[in-house]
């Protein structure tokens, strides 16, 4: 039997269908009744103070727990702060059903009172977005959303709910999915599969590239199996940081622009490379055109059209990481530790990741290390710039849902959302926000939503006083000159943490460090650990952009 | 390069705004396009003709078979195909060059759809070298005004391109 229900009615069932325990919001005027239907409903509704963080929290609860994130902003500005947060998840992959307010269907086209064409703005930056003109529409289009959002290389989708959509009536029918256009490719070519596994097994310097792909496809536990079946090196992106362990003696860590110097090295002298759930960007391969030079490319990605984008590739496999692992798995033998091997052995002893310690001056790296050892299986969240790099390099990744970092748009001011939606999905996870003095001020307003809802995030900062990535860059190229990358000693972050109920924390001295992480993880309030580090620690090695691979500068600080 | 693809889609709001959005995203070049129903009207048919190397052809037939609302994207080899464009063309005319028109016309196998003292209004059908051949005949006495529709293209034979299997 049908139900009359509102249209916001519908939008709260539909919601609950869908299993969605958590909505991270805020509202305005045309969401008055959406947000009236959720007053007297048990969805979780976490009020935010700017709704960019209402979109990184989705998207960071999401990337924490596999499933999809949700967000809800009013239309016009409420919308549009939402813009930076969906270009954020479209670029990782990562599945969000963003709702947005839309003025009366009626008033649509005419510039009404916080009207903005948000479909078209979102457009090239969702993976599918609706604007619903009929409240009867709502059930079938919630269904996709979740399904698209989900499914086949996920994304972000976003729906446009006019106000007198969410009041109007309807007959609540939940439709089964009829989309006749979308039909992501989940299993694998045979035939493919089968060259591919030939290729690696006669490969004698072979090399694995892991992306994001594999942890969307929770493939890690195949990865493993693979390599250590064929004693193949692997390398990840920032993006697959965790798929697998950066402690085993296979990893190679992460590859490109500030990845390991065996990382590249070990990729531009592969002579097969099997790149897996990864899109060859550009901060990974460097100079396009001398990347793997040597190496026959197996590529398996869910998504066809990243299959040739960038490089050419001599066995493409479409379909999911998962499936395509475990395929590969059946066809390929163990296959012994060599020649190659040792050599890379020997480039991890020769160039292992370091940084010059200092008894006066608390380096950043330590502090990443500390955290890493303190707190070992804690979800880390970054902001942007070197604090990440950092992150990457110094922490050891084991779990590939426990590494969360705006890779491919480079969001600052991401991380600290991020972590409030981790945490929220991951209660009983320690979360730390490793976060640059710039970033974390770009979204600091958040404190209020971390304290009033209690939700315990750690933010460690990196506090450099400077956009320390950015300096780093005219350090190296612009002869020094500083051009507006310095941010001086302002604000007092513990005072500000203070003020907003949080507890703040500092350390200026090397010999503080360990004693102010123990006190923040042990703290059961929103904690700001500000670590004061020097302006001209440098995140090394380092490719410069547009350079070859095998371009590695090591850098002092 | 140039290629001709033929894209089925839902008939539906925004449709040709996210494929166009799409080429000008990425950077591909439209040459021409055209849309009309399908003989079932909850699809179009789009005929696109885009400029490019084999690599941009396959990318863009990759991307356009991500969008949701893309039911089908197939390239038409255009040895195979049959390919059509009709193009309106006003043209000057008095006493002295009408006949001269007319006579160029019935070369062409065009025909005149609208005569006034001073002007004359002709269609053409036929692929774009033909049209493009009238055209230039044209000049000559004066072209006033021309819309041409971009070309609609089908291949040969029993082989179909449509939504269903
Ligand atoms: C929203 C946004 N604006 C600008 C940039 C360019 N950018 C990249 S890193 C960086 C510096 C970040 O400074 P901070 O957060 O203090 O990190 P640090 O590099 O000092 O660790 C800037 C400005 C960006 N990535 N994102
Ligand atoms: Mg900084």
């Amino acid at each position: 039997m049908m139900v009359r229900m509102t249209g916001a009615e519908a939008i709260i069932e539909c919601l609950r269908r869908e299993g969605v325990e958590v909505i991270f919001g805020l509202p305005g005027g045309v969401l008055l009744p959406l947000y009236d239907a959720l007053y007297s409903s048990d969805l979780r509704h976490i009020l935010v103070r700017h709704e960019q963080a209402a979109a990184h929290a989705a998207d960071g609860y999401a990337r924490a727990t596999g499933r999809v994130g949700v967000c809800l902003a009013t239309s016009g500005p409420g919308a549009t702060n939402l813009v930076t947060g969906i270009a954020t998840a479209y670029m990782d992959s990562v599945p969000i059903v963003a709702m947005t307010g839309q003025v009366n269907t009626g008033l649509i086209g005419k510039d009404a009172f916080q009207e903005a064409d948000i479909t078209g703005i979102t457009m090239p930056i969702t993976k599918h977005n609706y604007l619903i003109k009929r409240s009867k529409d709502i059930p079938r289009v919630f269904r996709e959303a979740f399904y698209i959002a989900r499914t086949g290389r996920p994304g972000p989708v976003l729906i446009d709910l006019p106000r007198d959509v969410t009041v109007d009536e309807l007959e609540f029918d939940y439709p089964e999915i009829n989309l006749p256009g979308y039909n992501p490719t989940t299993k694998v070519h045979q035939l493919q599969i089968r060259r591919a596994a030939e290729a690696l097994m006669a490969a004698e310097r072979p090399v694995i590239y892991a992306g994001g792909g594999v942890r969307y496809a929770n493939a890690h536990e195949e990865l493993f199996q693979l390599a250590t079946r064929l004693n193949a090196p692997v390398t990840t992106t920032l993006m697959g940081l965790g798929c697998f362990p950066t402690d085993h003696p296979l990893s190679l860590g992460m590859l490109g622009m500030h990845g390991t110097k065996y990382a590249n090295l070990a990729v531009q002298e592969a002579d097969v490379l099997l790149a897996v759930g990864a899109r060859f960007d550009d901060r990974v391969t460097g100079k396009i055109a001398s990347f793997a030079p040597k190496a026959r490319i197996i590529h398996i990605d869910v998504d066809p059209a990243e299959i040739g984008k960038n490089v050419r590739v001599d066995i493409p496999v479409v379909g999911d990481a998962k499936i395509a692992l475990t395929e590969l798995l059946k066809h390929v033998q163990q296959k012994p530790w060599g020649e190659w091997n040792e050599k890379i052995l020997m480039w991890k002893k020769e160039y292992p990741l370091r940084y010059t310690r200092d008894e006066n001056v608390i380096k950043p790296q330590f502090v990443v290390e500390k955290i890493c050892e303190l707190c070992p299986d804690a979800i880390i969240v970054t902001e942007v710039g070197q604090n990440q790099m950092w992150a990457a390099q110094f922490f050891k990744h084991r779990d590939p849902r426990k590494f969360i970092t705006s890779g491919g748009l480079g969001t600052m001011g991401y991380g600290f959302p991020a972590a409030i939606g981790a945490k929220i999905g991951r209660p009983e996870c320690e979360v730390i926000d490793i976060a640059g003095d710039g970033s974390f001020q770009m979204n600091i307003q958040e404190l209020a939503t971390a304290v009033v809802n209690d939700i315990p995030v750690k933010i460690a900062i990196l506090n450099n006083g400077v956009l320390g990535m950015v300096r780093q860059w005219q350090t190296l190229f612009f002869g020094k000159r500083y051009s507006h990358t310095t941010l001086g000693d302002v604000p007092d972050f513990v005072k500000v943490a203070e003020a907003y109920g949080a507890l703040g924390l500092r350390a200026t001295k090397p010999s503080e460090v360990e004693d102010v992480l123990k006190e923040g993880l042990a703290s059961d309030k929103p904690t700001v650990m500000d670590f004061i580090v020097h302006r001209d620690e440098k995140v090394s090695p380092m490719v410069p952009a547009g350079a070859s691979l095998s371009e590695i500068l090591e850098l002092d600080s | 390069m140039k290629h001709t693809i033929a894209v089925i889609v839902e008939n539906k709001p925004g449709v040709l705004t996210r494929i166009s959005g799409l080429f000008s995203r990425r950077g591909f070049n439209i040459e021409s396009l055209s849309v009309g129903a399908t003989d079932n009207p909850a699809y179009s048919r789009m005929t696109i003709s885009v400029e490019g190397d084999d690599v941009v052809l396959e990318q863009v037939v990759k991307q356009l078979s991500k969008l949701i609302n893309v039911i089908r994207v197939s390239r038409l080899d255009p040895e195979e195909s049959v390919e059509r464009e009709l193009a309106i063309i006003k043209v000057s005319a008095n006493k002295d060059t009408r006949s001269e028109i007319m006579q160029i016309v019935s070369v062409f196998r065009a025909r005149i759809i609208d005569v006034s003292p001073r002007s004359l209004i002709i269609e053409v059908t036929g692929d774009e070298k033909k049209v493009d051949a009238l055209q230039q005949m044209l000049r000559q006495f004066g072209i006033k005004e021309m819309a041409r529709t971009g070309k609609v293209s089908m291949v040969r034979g029993s082989k179909v391109v449509q939504a269903g299997p």
